[in-house]
């Protein structure tokens, strides 16, 4: 039984959760990477050193420059022959391309699954994560995004895996990329970051954020998340948000800032190690969360609290 | 142009869902349904590109059990023209439904389909991507923005580092994220007139689709309850908590 894996990569190199897909692939036997792209060279190179992984499919060609879907999948499905598992993070791209590639194969694809019982049988969350269904699927081939947030990254050095260039047959050109506008910044992402500050509706506007939450966040070498209260009011950009339909995130210290705490947002960071929360609402339903709830103005306790580190 | 606009009755956002004690399932008897929010924000464009002039016609889909007819009836309340329930008692999985979108979509000939991004029940997050690929049209899932023209569809994403734009061909599948727009709330008499549109109901056998189920739900168990924290006076304790009992900074 022999698993393959998307690998999602940028500029930067291979992206934390998609050493997670691996580790939750290796719980089901041997795992193939594929890479796909156009000029992976160096993807491919870091992707063939993962820990676990015995081979890596390269797929170098310009229609899968932008990771569209419509090539990505007719490309996975080609290769699906070999394999009785297709995994990917449930990243932006995963989630766009894997129902896709499960469509095409006639199969059920199991979505963002936090924990594998064996071939057939998963746990994934719904409702927000406020309940946790464990599924057996009776189709031949496995179409899965993995939650990374619930598996830890297998080690990003010390496999050797063997590199096999793959032809990259030409399908119809019906969708095309036009542009990106890409959230800029030195801070750690959000999916791989250890402590993640994060702010609400109470930071009031964006340059509260700027001034309050970036320098925190920065002392403690954190990434800066928002609920999506904050994100619709335009305070950050979307990238930003956690829960339920956002960022699935579950650093060692998560700090709840002006946060009240609905569902959504919960569904988004209530694996994390530990919760602060710091809101000046005492009967918010985040403190219900949270292992140290702080209660009082966020204005004067970041202030402080930057100083104090 | 026609456009097919599928929408999901699904637990209300705000209830707080409970398990069922034999571990089957969550409890949804007596419990407010609504329809699924991303939908909701899927018929607003469809209205919002009807009114532009883009789209002449809007056909509102649910499938499911008797009752998903309420949902059309919001649907058509907020604008949609006309309904087709997809009648079953069978619990349907992102598949079935893709594949009951696609014969009601070749059928009526549309020319762009509109989803949710995913249902807040199962959070699967897949119909769209599954019936475009089906159709073998493109897609443009998680929208923020869209805009038709020329035979074409160009579409804002929301994607992990920011925003991303694509052009679609048309026909197309087009799924809804949540800053797309601020649905509207539906005027009562508009919700008067919607009582006298068409929904029409069919079964998957109509449709020649097979819905049978492909997984099996073997439990459903509450997520582990995190243990009671507490509250601390001041950014000191705060601080010599983290350090010295959670460690964590």
């Amino acid at each position: 039984m022999v698993s393959l894996v998307l690998i999602d990569f940028d500029d930067t190199g291979i992206k934390q959760p998609a050493r997670s897909a691996v580790a939750a692939a290796l719980k089901l036997g041997e795992v193939h990477a594929l890479v796909a792209g156009a000029g992976v060279g160096s993807a491919a190179q870091a992707a063939a050193k993962i820990a676990g992984v015995t081979k890596v499919l390269v797929a170098d060609d310009a229609s899968l420059g932008h990771a569209l879907a419509e090539p990505l999948a007719a490309l996975i499905v080609g290769l699906a022959g070999g394999y009785s598992h297709l995994l990917s993070a449930a990243t932006a791209s995963g989630k766009n391309v894997m129902p896709r590639v499960a469509a095409l194969l006639d199969v059920q694809p199991l979505s963002d699954i936090s924990d594998v019982v064996d071939a057939d049988t998963f746990v994934r969350p719904i409702y927000a994560g406020n309940a946790l269904a464990t599924v057996k699927s009776s189709d031949a081939k496995k179409v899965i995004t993995v939650r990374a947030s619930s598996f830890d990254p297998v080690a990003a050095e010390g496999g050797n895996a063997g590199i096999e260039n793959i032809t990259v047959a030409s399908v119809p050109c019906i969708s095309r990329y036009i542009s990106s506008e890409l959230s800029k910044s030195e801070r750690p992402e959000l999916t791989a970051a250890k402590i993640i500050v994060s702010g609400g509706r109470g930071m009031q506007n964006g340059e509260n954020f700027t001034k309050l939450l970036d320098p925190l966040a920065d002392r403690l070498g954190a990434a800066v998340g928002a609920s999506r209260a904050a994100v619709d009011a335009g305070y950050v950009p979307n990238d930003y948000q956690v829960g339920q339909t956002g960022k699935i995130v579950a650093p060692e210290l998560y700090i709840a800032v002006g946060i009240s705490g609905a569902i959504q947002h919960l569904a988004g960071m209530k694996d994390s190690k530990v919760i602060v929360a710091i809101n000046k609402d005492e009967d918010a339903p985040i403190f219900q969360v949270a292992d140290y709830g702080l209660v009082g103005d966020l204005f004067t306790i970041l202030p402080e609290l930057e100083k104090s580190l | 142009m026609k456009l097919l606009v599928a929408v999901k009755r699904v637990v209300d956002y705000n209830v707080k869902v409970r398990v069922k004690s034999d571990h089957s399932a969550v409890e949804t008897a007596g419990v407010k349904m609504s329809m699924n929010p991303f939908d909701e924000i899927a018929v607003e464009e469809a209205v919002r590109l009807k009114e532009k002039g883009a789209v002449t016609e809007i056909i509102a889909l649910s499938a499911g059990v008797t009752q998903a007819q309420e949902t059309i009836r919001t649907a058509l309340a907020m604008g949609a023209d006309r309904g087709i329930l997809v009648e079953t008692e069978v619990a349907l999985e992102p598949l079935a439904v893709a594949k009951l979108l696609q014969a009601v979509a070749k059928k009526e000939s549309v020319d762009l389909v509109l989803l949710g991004k995913q249902a807040i029940d199962d959070d699967m997050n897949a119909t769209g991507q599954m019936l475009a690929a089906l159709l073998g049209w493109p897609q443009g899932t998680f929208a923020s923005k869209v805009e038709i023209a020329d035979g074409k569809a160009t579409v804002t994403r929301e994607v992990d580092g920011g925003l991303e734009t694509v052009e679609l061909q048309l026909p197309a599948v087009v799924t809804a994220d949540l800053r797309l727009n601020e649905p509207r709330y539906a005027s009562l008499p508009n919700i008067m007139k919607a009582r006298k549109k068409t929904i029409d109901v069919v079964k998957p056998e109509d449709l020649g689709v097979d819905v049978t189920p492909r997984l099996t739900t073997l439990s459903v168990a509450e997520p582990p309850a995190r243990k009671a924290g507490i509250k601390v006076p001041d950014v000191a304790t705060l601080l010599d908590k983290l350090r010295n009992e959670a460690k964590v900074i």
